[in-house]
């Protein structure tokens, strides 16, 4: 590196729900630096009023995601030299829900679509009960396993085009999650899980194109998940008339 | 703004429509070979209760398939949505239906 430090052009969203525009910053570039590093800088030396989400720092917690020059990521493991476009950087609130400030956006509809999905556990055992044994080895913990590592981060529904166009659809991370769900043995209301995801925002509405699992940072494959409950659901259907 | 009933009518009726598609063309290419006119292949499907009732069902398939099909496109780029939605979807099936219910009865009636 030389000695004059290089300064990067950052567009940066202000504003609320009633709407905003970009204003930019120059901030200088260090080397191993990340999205959420040049975002920090932003608050802590030009604007103390920006305003946006994170918490661990390190990929774990799911809060920091916002959009990189147009592409949903998490801003703590995404590093400058991976995305920067010439010497600019664009950074946006999470794409499909609604802004509070700057770069913070509510992720209420998006948990709440958790909970419309089923995704909450239904035991099938009271506390009296010895703990069940679970063969991680059976096919359905394998396929449970494939979602488990989702840290609630919304990239995948900030991805999805059919979540811009159906406002009622439930999501790719909602729906993945029904489908672990629907795959632990430990759950006691299957045909609950499905008769959620067939709604008319339901797991039927989904194209496909897997623009969630190229974004997803953890390489979950959410679009897999949703295929595996379109069959249980069809199969259903042709069993039980639901 | 698929629940699961209409994606399996639209996943059932793709179906039906495969099979249909694929024994349409393979009688039209067998039936021209040698050259065929208007007069001779309505000579053939007039009167036929085995193509009127080929057609008839395709005309059905088809009829659903593009019915639901559109209405998600509609809904997806249009925002149009609830009963709007509904009327849309039944006009579109419909009209589909008429128009291939005459064309059939057309080819296949005396
Ligand atoms: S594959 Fe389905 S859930 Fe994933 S982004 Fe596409 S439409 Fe959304
Ligand atoms: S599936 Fe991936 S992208 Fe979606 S919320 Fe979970 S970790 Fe984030
Ligand atoms: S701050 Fe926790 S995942 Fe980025």
């Amino acid at each position: 590196m030389s000695d004059s430090v290089k300064l990067m052009d950052v567009a940066i969203w202000r504003g609320d729900a009633t709407g905003g525009a970009y204003e930019h910053f120059e901030v200088p570039a260090q080397e191993s630096q990340t999205i959420l590093d040049v975002v920090s800088w932003i608050q802590q030396n030009q604007d103390a009023n920006l305003t946006y989400r994170y918490a661990c720092r390190v990929g774990m917690c799911g809060s920091c995601a916002m959009m990189v020059n147009g592409t949903p990521r998490w801003t703590c493991r995404t590093h400058v030299k991976k995305v920067l476009d010439g010497n600019k950087l664009t950074v946006a609130p999470l794409r499909n829900l609604p802004v509070i400030k700057d770069l913070a956006t509510d992720m209420d509809p998006f948990f709440d679509k958790w909970v419309e999905a089923e995704g909450v556990h239904h035991p099938s055992k009271t506390r009296d009960d010895a703990i069940e044994l679970i063969d991680p080895k059976s096919s359905a913990r394998v396929e449970a396993n494939t979602g488990i590592e989702c840290i609630n981060c919304s990239i995948c529904y900030a991805a999805c085009d059919t979540v811009a166009g159906n406002t009622d659809y439930l999501g790719p991370a909602a729906l993945q999650r029904s489908w672990t769900l629907y795959n632990d043995a430990r759950d006691a209301d299957k045909q609950g899980i499905l008769d959620a995801v067939s709604g008319t925002g339901g797991c039927h509405n989904c194209h496909s194109q897997g623009s969630c699992a190229v974004h997803c940072p953890n390489d979950l494959n959410p679009m897999k998940a949703i295929a595996g409950l379109k069959r249980a659901t069809a199969m259903s259907f042709l069993k039980n008339g639901r | 703004m698929l629940d699961i009933r209409l994606y399996m009518l639209q996943r059932l009726s793709a179906l039906f429509m495969g099979p249909f598609v694929l024994i349409h063309i393979a009688v039209m290419i067998y039936a021209i070979q040698g050259g065929l006119s208007t007069g001779e292949i309505l000579g053939r499907t007039q009167g036929s209760v085995t193509w009127f009732l080929f057609y008839a069902m395709f005309v059905i398939a088809v009829s659903v398939h593009s019915a639901i099909g559109l209405r998600v496109i509609v809904h997806e780029f249009l925002g149009l949505k609830g009963f709007a939605l509904s009327t849309l979807t039944w006009t579109i099936c419909v009209v589909l239906l008429f128009m291939g219910g005459r064309a059939v009865t057309a080819v296949t009636m005396l």
